[in-house]
């Protein structure tokens, strides 16, 4: 009887001292996701602001006044004059 | 030693009570003074949504700034770093030391707003005990000017203050989750615990405005305002099928994305807030009713407008062509833009269904585009016409109508006599309303097309191998005590191509001092020119192959020659006097 209590006793040590060592674990294993988590969050949060700042240079560059200066005066495009239109029957 | 057994005893019940006093009676208000010191609910910030064109352009985009904010007490508490401090913030030492002592017993204080993330993170480099940064957005307007009006500004929070930014502040914004944190003294986030609320992030907007058409429609704009000396100047073109509006600009204009100057003029969406008298642009409404009424054809009858005077009740009409036009038919009301023919057709009509006929275009109440601010216009109440003034109204003076208003009637008349609501968002299904017979309003895109024929006032509008439908109008600007002698607004609405229409614009140029002030002369040609560019955009498919306008000359077999059309003078529009 007291062989069995003794053992029960133990376990019941053996169970506290494993509930202890697995709640540091456990803890330790949520500051170790916590930190990566925050890392994928600022991942996420740089790449949405890159996308924006591109769609940003990709409108201030496709701006039709930049493309029409550059257009008529570089590259000395112009309208073409109704003489120029030929229109084609299909 | 029973005794100190019993004493012990005591005590021991004395902790035990106390224990359980710590434990368990007062455990709620410990566990809130501990959780007071290190958790926060922080807000999760969420940037405003996009502003796209018809075609996916951005017209507006957030970018992210960041803005320093700090802790007073903290930073109060290392003085020799204040100065350092300042000179990255680009603030007086003195300052920020006055500031921050003022907010000594504050947790929470912006040091400065909106700075651009390379110079935040400079500062925040320099590891200020209690200094902090937090990601904030910035508006940023690619098309700048261009799109000013339409589009408005937002205020340093991030919430619209004028144009499409405040009428769908509520779509754009979103709304500002929280999490609870656990911070350390110098304000660093340890560990998320929780959400609170969920963020809402802001969501995209697609304008129907195009942006091709609208910097065209800007560009024609600002090169006739400084070849004229304009004051200012408006067009809006909208799509006939959707009543989509596809550009709207105004000039005097500003740019966003700088500081806002003082001058609240250049903000104001003129085509949508300003209102003017429409002058011979009104005549289109009048033979609308008139074609109603079943009293007139576009052939029938015959009009007397005498030798270009008129003599009604007091009050002379006069036409601009000299020696007058003799008699014309109800087209020719149209093609010559006579006053005398519009003021006798009205005067014929029943006041009651001309009054109705321009309610029912819309004309004394707002087209409920969603444009904060939209005008309504002014139409005196049909039962308090007099007969003079029913004559006078039909030629467009007396009533107040916005650009939009104008363009919006016009797209009726081009859409079969079906109106649709004005609408700035793309692929919004706006409820149909019929107004006028679709018979009616054939009979008047047939009669308006007549002006860009030799003879007729918009010939200055013709586009090359496209039908072009139009009416001119010059009114006398209104100044205090009557009109004003010299100075006149150029109208002008068109609906192109006439056979098949797909745009209707409207310009307008107000107090145009050189280089003529007609309608047909100055804003005519912005018309023409805009839309001719407009048309190839959207891959509208030319109508009156090779000629210049409908029923002219074929100018050759395989194309147009000549690179202008040909030259006869638009007959001049009358701008008619005064008010009843």
């Amino acid at each position: 009887m007291k062989v069995v209590g003794s053992l029960i006793l133990s376990m019941m040590l053996l169970a506290v001292i494993g509930s202890a060592i697995t709640l540091v674990w456990a803890r330790q294993e949520s500051r170790v996701l916590f930190v990566q988590w925050n890392k994928l969050q600022n991942e996420r949060d740089a790449l949405n602001v890159e996308y924006g700042r591109l769609e940003l240079q990709q409108a201030t560059d496709a701006e039709p006044r930049v493309i029409n200066q550059e257009a008529r005066g570089r590259l000395g495009m112009v309208d073409p004059r109704p003489q120029d239109i030929q229109l084609v029957h299909l | 030693m029973a005794l100190v057994m019993g004493l012990f005893g005591l005590i021991a019940l004395g902790l035990v009570a106390r224990a359980f006093d710590l434990q368990v009676v007062s455990k709620g208000f410990y566990q809130a003074q501990g959780d007071s010191r290190f958790l926060r609910v922080m807000p999760i910030s969420v940037s405003r949504g996009a502003i796209f064109d018809r075609n996916g352009e951005p017209l507006a985009v957030s970018t992210p700034v960041v803005s320093i904010w700090a802790i007073p007490g903290e930073v109060l508490g290392e003085p020799e770093r204040i100065p350092e401090l300042a000179k990255a913030l680009q603030m007086d030492p003195s300052d920020l030391k006055q500031k921050l002592q003022q907010h000594a017993d504050r947790e929470f204080m912006y040091l400065r707003r909106r700075m651009q993330p390379e110079a935040a993170d400079a500062v925040l480099a320099m590891n200020i005990p209690g200094v902090n940064g937090q990601r904030e957005y910035r508006r940023y307007y690619p098309s700048g000017e261009v799109t000013s009006h339409v589009l408005g500004f937002t205020n340093i929070d991030d919430h619209g203050q004028e144009g499409l930014e405040l009428a769908y502040d509520n779509w754009l914004a979103g709304k500002a989750g929280a999490k609870r944190v656990v911070r350390d003294r110098q304000g660093h986030v340890v560990e998320d615990l929780e959400q609170v609320k969920d963020p809402q992030p802001g969501r995209d907007l697609t304008l129907s405005i195009d942006r091709r058409i609208q910097f065209l429609a800007f560009n024609e704009l600002r090169a006739t305002v400084e070849r004229t000396g304009a004051d200012f100047a408006s067009m809006v073109i909208l799509d006939v099928a959707t009543g989509e509006v596809l550009a709207m600009v105004n000039l005097p204009t500003y740019n966003p994305n700088a500081k806002l100057s003082n001058n609240p003029g250049e903000r104001r969406n003129r085509a949508a807030t300003d209102v003017f008298e429409p002058g011979s642009t009104m005549k289109a409404f009048t033979l609308a009713a008139a074609l109603s009424s079943g009293k007139y054809t576009p052939t029938s009858p015959l009009i007397d407008t005498t030798g270009g005077h008129f003599m009604y009740l007091g009050h002379d009409i006069h036409d601009v062509e000299r020696g007058g036009n003799g008699w014309l038919t109800p087209t020719g009301v149209i093609t010559k833009s006579s006053n005398i023919g519009a003021a006798k057709i009205a005067i014929s009509l029943d006041t009651m269904l001309m009054y109705n006929t321009y309610r029912a275009f819309n004309f004394g109440s707002s087209t409920d585009s969603g444009f904060p601010g939209e005008a309504s216009g002014y139409l005196k109440n049909g039962a308090t016409w007099g007969q003079r003034e029913k004559a006078i109204f039909a030629y467009g003076y007396g009533e107040n109508v916005t650009a939009l208003q104008l363009a919006n009637g016009y797209a009726t008349i081009a859409d079969n006599g079906v109106m649709h609501r004005p609408s700035f968002i793309k692929g919004v299904d706006n409820p149909a309303k019929a107004i006028v017979a679709p018979e009616v309003a054939h009979e008047l895109v047939k009669m308006l097309e007549t002006t860009t024929q030799p003879g007729g006032t918009a010939t200055k509008a013709r586009i090359a191998n496209y039908t072009v439908a139009a009416k001119t109008g010059t009114a006398h600007k209104a100044q205090a005590g009557g009109y004003a002698k010299n100075s006149y607004e150029a109208v002008f609405a068109g609906i192109v191509p006439a056979d098949h229409p797909r745009l209707v614009g409207v310009v307008i140029v107000d107090n145009p001092v050189k280089g003529g002030y007609y309608g047909g002369q100055v804003s005519a040609p912005v018309f023409a020119n805009v839309m001719t560019g407009a048309l190839r955009l959207l891959d509208v498919p030319p109508d009156n192959i090779g000629r210049w306008y409908a029923g002219g000359p074929v100018q050759s077999p395989s194309g147009l020659v000549g690179s202008k059309p040909p030259e006869d003078a638009p007959a001049e529009e009358a701008p008619a006097d005064e008010v009843p």
